[in-house]
């Protein structure tokens, strides 16, 4: 037989207004050039957030502006070197930034890195429950309501993600710190543990600081229990609300690779509904599926912050919403620009995962 | 109407269609789509059911599994292997899909799941009826399927993904499915339209040893007469839903009994035939004499009447002509056209054929200025495209015209068809007064013949032909001097493009435009092209007149690209198969 | 442009008619779906309502009247709400603090002292407001970016799409608390406040408009339709003001409806957060959340279940009209009539 193994490019040259994705280059190179984008996407974020906060003014008047006469301030603002020109600050930023210096903070005087490096781990780890729970509860139900398009159980689901979508995180953790803390006591509703607990946690010899991982290495049963107690209302808060957006997704993409051809060409071997969805339908659906995720988890770090303040779950969010109150905008530029990288990291992690899944990118 | 050829005896039909009804509900209101159709097709049998779009053909053939959507309401019985699939339930109709009946598509790429290898996907099917069979089981089964659709190297193919696979070879894996299960009754929707023509002749075989050695009977959905002379042993004609006629595939094409199937496959065109009133036609009639005098005196446009034709000046001059699209991000680039040399004369039907990738199309759009050429020279009307500057080309756009293959997509949604045909008046004669514009525009459309309501409306009212005509109406507003048409009928049904065609041949005659007439197929590009040049990977491998291409072509592609035409007449057909298939075995 | 009856135009050509049956190919489809655009544009909502039926056509009225509701507070709230939002009290005294619900105050009051219900209402006001002048800013200038960008392509398409994925993909909220920090040095004043809230979200959407509409325009510029355009030798100027732009924001009344309610949570988290407009110059839902959080934990429920509820039932009706829309905008997704049904109903 003739037919022969299509060379790469015949077949879409002669419609090639439309650039093909990644094909061909192998994974190799995709990855490469995935993560030099993210060099410009940190030095965009990075450089835009220090010239919006500069622009009301140096952070010493902000946070100091009424308390000190103005000749302290002046003098204050020398010492910082905030009277210099504006560009010099900002290499200079860049410079410290590069070398992992965040600055320091103004109103508790430690350095950001080190605020960033204590309470990183724990909103790390509220966001590590969150995903569960919203992997738990969206992905099934997703496909659910893709099984079930346009019927009751299909209806009923979709309001039930719009609803956890349209529930403000922190309305929604103030009605089950109401519920499970006043109503029907039966969850802690603040903090990452008791006050022994913590006291624990403090002597802990080389800590983890990701609080799971360090009772159990210090293997005592009841601070594991108290840890996850003091977990699960914060992660239901944070995990419905992106359990709601992972089921539409989930959903969408599944109707929309289950109007494909291929799928009636499944259909029309004898497999079964419910193995289109889930087996054939589903792995083409995850890859865009798989993408978009990635954008949640940077928007829940976003989330992290209302919710670590409504359970003063004691974080990065809980840290800037304190300094946000205290006018300490050398704090709140460090855990933003920090937040900035971790989410363009994460961006690219996803990215590289869903080209690892895509056969397409791969050979 | 059709009860009395179903002369089949049903005690032994594989599958029974009875009074098949189908109803949807759309946007227009409700749409009868298949109207009392019978039918029966007896083991190792062939049957076409061919019609033109809104035929219904699909919609039945879809019944036949049972794979009609939910809005779809339907009546009658369709009984294959004794069972009735519109009656019975879901488990039971799963259960006969892939086993009793099977089904093959029309486009393979979108056929095959991407993102799984193609033996998995074979294996899905087997899965699904045989739940214990072993892994190792599974896929010796999958290997001989895909060994018997004449997949080499199966055994290492097994873990391919579809896009390692060409076209032909996808449309063998879809058909391999479809075998697996060793379905008795296999419905093949148009399996070779999303092919070309070389690929499809290879495919047509490969149902048919199939069916030889198999004993599958098969359900042929097609619009293509050739197709149907080629693989079919009964055909079924469907026009608006009725079933017009069921015949022998000798009887329907040596005599048919109904005036639409007659007029269906006097539409078709065939090799070495020519457009009515075309200058080719009346050159063969009349040798030596000036083609202006059989289609009458509207030769008053004729830019240089004085000489003949093959005296005139190149308006098109391409030498050494090289087309690169530049690839992005360390890719390699791809060499579309390489060193291609051609002359456009005025007044002259250049027609370009080549299949798909042959860049066939990169070279229309280039001489349009659409795409940017990289290498030789190429001259339109006198200006350089190698490194052209938009200013400098923007007099010159208004001499030419340029009319695109899908007639859906090439006019704006929002503006009507009277707007989008004064659009050119709007761009290059602003002074020009409403008035005066309307007048042209109504002349237009009057010389494409559309009626002149048709002016007010908006291009999704029309049908694709009109679309198309109206096309033509805006490619000619100016009085170009060149007219770039690429695949202008390929989306179009065949009656439709028969008239097209025609009006295509008198609007030149009248204007006397030179004409750059693009075609994947053979048959179009020779009806009406002056002379024919054969692409072939970015290559031009001949060029000639369509007597000298088509009757002593130089280049094997050529050769072989004329024997695979299916020619709309089974015994011919039969014999150019066989000479098809030892071109083949000595080209490969 | 006059088109006479072109909303009840069934397609002239009975080949057509067949054509755009479900399940008879690919072009059908893509037929069906220009057939509404000349219309659908001109009144989008209306339209959706037309073609909806069954549960798509209830949830599609649920959204529009729960919007309906929170439009009418915001425009009548003068009339609805029985005290100001900053009003602590009538010629009698003061209303008290953290009074149960009934009575004068039928849904209590809060720990400065306000009348709930009262402060829901008058919220309704600062969320519309905020949505319109944020929705509306970001709409033109993403819009206007997008096409430019889009169809002339070069350095300046490259930097723009640089900076508008590095923007989009990060959190909203933290962009819109350094905007508003930038904005107003995280002082709220009078109706700076919601100026300052309106901006911030606007910065924060640009992108989305931007990407949506030049990927559009990207699209659209491969269109055969634009490029006999170009072949005509229209100019530029022309070709994107009237081959692209009405085809490229044909998708935008559903990212209109889907921003708005992001920005009504970007507003809430904002509030919550401390950034929100002081009670004293507007009420703004999560600001008063924000103000509740300690409440919650003596069992005074009333000063958050309120907002609360408020800022979910209008991004509810919100996202119910949007998803409404895009179900009905995707042929793919949008529920038919069975045939021959229609009689019986």
């Amino acid at each position: 037989m003739t037919a022969a193994i299509s060379e790469p490019g015949a077949e879409a040259a002669e419609t090639s207004v439309a650039v093909k994705k990644p094909s061909g280059g192998g994974l190799g190179r995709y990855v490469l050039i995935r993560f030099l984008l993210i060099i410009p996407t940190i030095f965009i974020l990075t450089t835009l957030v220090f010239f919006l906060m500069r622009i009301t003014g140096d952070p010493i008047s902000a946070s100091m502006g009424g308390r000190l006469t103005t000749d302290q301030l002046a003098e204050r603002i020398h010492a910082a070197g905030y009277d210099r020109p504006i560009l010099v600050q900002y290499f200079e930023y860049m410079g410290n930034l590069l070398k992992g210096d965040f600055g320091t903070a103004i109103s508790d005087g430690q350095p950001v890195s080190s605020i960033l490096l204590n309470y990183g781990t724990a909103t790390v780890e509220l966001v590590f429950y969150a995903l569960i729970v919203a992997f738990i509860i969206g992905i099934p139900l997703g496909m659910l309501a893709a099984y079930h398009r346009d019927k009751a159980p299909d209806a009923a689901l979709r309001i039930l993600a719009i609803l956890g979508y349209a529930t403000p995180v922190f309305f929604a953790g103030m009605i089950l710190k109401l519920v499970f803390g006043v109503f029907l006591p039966i969850l802690p509703v603040a903090g990452r543990g008791t006050t022994e607990t913590e006291y624990i946690m403090s002597g802990v010899v080389g800590p983890t600081r990701f609080y799971i991982i360090d009772a159990i290495r210090i293997g005592n049963v009841e601070v594991l229990g108290d840890v996850l107690a003091h977990a699960v209302l914060p992660a239901i808060a944070l995990g419905v609300l992106t359990a709601g957006v992972f089921l539409r997704l989930v959903r969408t993409n599944l109707i929309g690779t289950l109007g494909q051809q291929y799928i009636d060409s499944g259909r029309s071997r004898g497999i079964s509904e419910f193995r289109l969805v889930t087996k054939h339908a589903y792995r083409p659906a995850l890859i865009p599926i798989i993408t978009v995720m990635g954008m949640q988890i940077a928007l829940m770090l976003a989330g992290a912050v209302l919710t670590e303040t409504t359970f003063e779950w004691k974080g990065l969010g809980f840290k800037l919403a304190e300094y946000l109150t205290a006018r300490d905008f050398v704090a709140v530029q460090g855990i933003v620009v920090f937040l900035a990288i971790i989410v363009a990291l994460t961006n690219f992690l996803v990215d590289v995962i869903a080209a690892f899944i895509d056969p397409r990118v791969r050979y | 109407m059709s009860e009395n050829v179903n002369e089949t005896n049903t005690a032994n039909s594989i599958l029974d269609v009875e009074s098949l009804n189908v109803t949807f509900s759309t946007d227009g209101g409700d749409v009868h789509a298949v109207k009392d159709v019978s039918l029966s097709v007896t083991p190792g049998e062939v049957l076409a059911i061919v019609g033109e779009s809104g035929s219904g053909k699909t919609v039945t053939a879809r019944s036949i599994l049972g794979l009609l959507p939910e809005t779809a309401q339907r009546s009658g019985a369709v009984i294959v292997s004794g069972k009735d699939v519109l009656s019975v339930s879901g488990e039971q109709l799963r259960k006969m899909r892939g086993t009793d009946v099977s089904m093959v598509f029309q486009e393979p790429s979108t056929a095959l799941n991407p993102v799984y290898t193609v033996g998995w996907q074979i294996a899905e099917g087997l899965r699904a009826h045989h739940r214990r069979a072993s892994k190792a089981e599974l896929k010796a089964k999958v290997i001989t399927a895909m060994e018997q659709v004449g997949i080499p190297d199966a055994q290492n193919r097994f873990d391919y993904y579809p896009h390692q696979f060409s076209g032909g070879q996808k449309q063998r894996i879809v058909i391999a499915m479809a075998l697996a299960l060793g379905a008795e009754l296999i419905v093949a929707d148009e399996p070779t339209t999303a092919l070309d023509v070389t690929v499809q002749a290879e495919i047509l075989d490969l149902l048919r040893d199939l069916r030889d050695d198999t004993g599958t009977a098969i359900v042929l959905i097609t619009h293509n007469m050739g197709v149907v002379a080629d693989l079919a042993d009964r055909v079924a004609v469907m026009y608006r839903g009725d079933l017009i006629e069921v015949s022998s595939v000798k009887q329907l094409f040596s005599d048919p009994k109904e005036q639409y199937t007659r007029d269906l496959l006097g539409a078709v065109p065939r090799l070495g035939s020519t457009v009515v009133g075309s200058r080719k036609a009346a050159a063969a009639s009349v040798k030596q004499d000036r083609a202006g005098e059989s289609t009458g005196e509207s030769a008053g446009a004729d830019a240089d009447p004085g000489k003949p034709r093959d005296e005139r000046d190149s308006i098109v001059v391409a030498r050494n002509l090289d087309i690169v699209y530049p690839g992005g991000f360390g890719r390699s680039d791809f060499q579309a056209v390489s060193s291609v040399s051609f002359d456009i004369k005025a007044g002259e039907v250049y027609g370009l054929v080549g299949e798909s990738g042959s860049g066939k199309t990169t070279i229309g759009r280039a001489i349009a200025g659409l795409t940017r050429a990289s290498g030789g020279s190429l001259q339109v009307l006198g200006h350089e495209m190698v490194g052209f500057k938009e200013r400098a080309f923007s007099p010159i756009r208004r001499r030419i015209g340029f009319v695109f293959q899908d007639p859906a997509a090439s006019f704006n949604p929002h503006l009507t068809i009277g707007e989008c045909v004064a659009e050119p008046f709007a761009i290059h004669q602003r002074d020009m007064s409403p008035r005066d514009r309307e007048k042209r525009v109504l002349e237009l459309l009057d010389s494409v013949q559309l009626p002149k309501a048709y002016g007010a409306r908006y291009p999704h009212e029309l049908s694709g032909g009109q679309r198309q005509r109206a096309s033509l109406a805006r490619g000619l507003a100016l009085d170009p001097e060149l007219l770039v048409a690429d695949e202008p009928t390929s989306a179009l049904d065949v009656s439709v493009q028969a008239k097209v065609l025609e009006l295509f041949v008198e609007l030149q005659n009248r204007f006397d435009f030179a004409a750059l007439f693009i075609s994947h197929d053979l048959a179009v590009v020779d009806m009406l092209s002056d002379r024919i040049g054969v692409l072939f990977h970015g290559e031009l491998l001949e060029e000639g007149t369509g007597e000298q291409v088509l009757g002593s072509p130089s280049s094997d592609y050529t050769k072989r690209l004329i024997a695979s035409l299916p020619v709309p007449d089974p015994d011919e057909q039969a014999t150019r198969r066989g000479l098809a298939r030892t071109l083949r075995t000595t080209a490969g | 442009m006059s088109t006479p009856d072109n909303t009840s135009q069934a397609p002239g050509n009975n080949e057509n008619v067949a054509e755009a049956a479900p399940g008879s190919g690919a072009p059908a489809i893509a037929y069906d779906d220009r057939a509404k655009k000349s219309w659908l544009n001109r009144l989008p909502i209306v339209s959706h309502l037309r073609q909806s039926v069954g549960l798509q056509r209830g949830m599609l009225i649920t959204g529009l009247i729960l919007c309906g509701i929170v439009l009418i507070c915001a425009v009548f709230a003068p009339l609805i709400a029985p005290y100001g939002f900053n009003q602590l009290g009538t010629a009698e005294g003061n209303f008290g603090s953290k009074l149960p619900p009934g009575g004068t105050h039928i849904w209590g009051t809060t720990v400065g002292g306000y009348d709930v219900f009262s402060r829901v209402v008058w919220g309704a006001q600062t969320a519309v407001a905020v949505i319109i002048v944020a929705v509306i800013m970001s709409l033109f200038a993403g819009v206007i970016l997008g096409l430019v960008s889009g169809y002339l392509g070069g350095w300046l398409d490259r930097i723009l799409v640089v900076i508008a994925d590095a923007v989009y993909a990060f959190p909203t909220l933290l962009l819109a608390l350094v905007m508003s920090i930038a904005i107003s040095g995280g002082q709220s004043s009078a109706w700076g406040g919601i100026a300052a809230a309106a901006f911030s979200i606007t910065v924060v959407f640009i992108p989305q408009y931007f990407r949506v509409v030049r990927a559009e325009t990207l699209r659209l510029k491969a269109e055969p339709f634009v490029e006999s355009a170009i072949v005509l030798g229209a100019s530029k100027t022309r070709i994107i003001s009237k081959h692209i732009f009405r085809n490229a924001t044909r998708t935008l009344p559903l990212i209109f409806t889907l921003n708005s309610s992001e920005a009504i949570l970007t507003l809430a988290g904002l509030g919550f957060l401390g950034f929100g407009i002081e009670p004293t110059s507007a009420s703004e839902w999560g600001y008063d959340l924000n103000k509740a959080l300690p409440d919650v934990t003596s069992g005074v429920w009333w000063t958050s279940v309120y907002p609360g509820l408020a800022i979910v039932l209008t991004v509810l009706g919100i996202t119910l009209v949007g998803e409404s829309m895009n179900d009905l905008n995707d042929p793919r997704l949008r529920v038919r009539r069975k045939a021959k049904t229609k009689d019986a109903k």
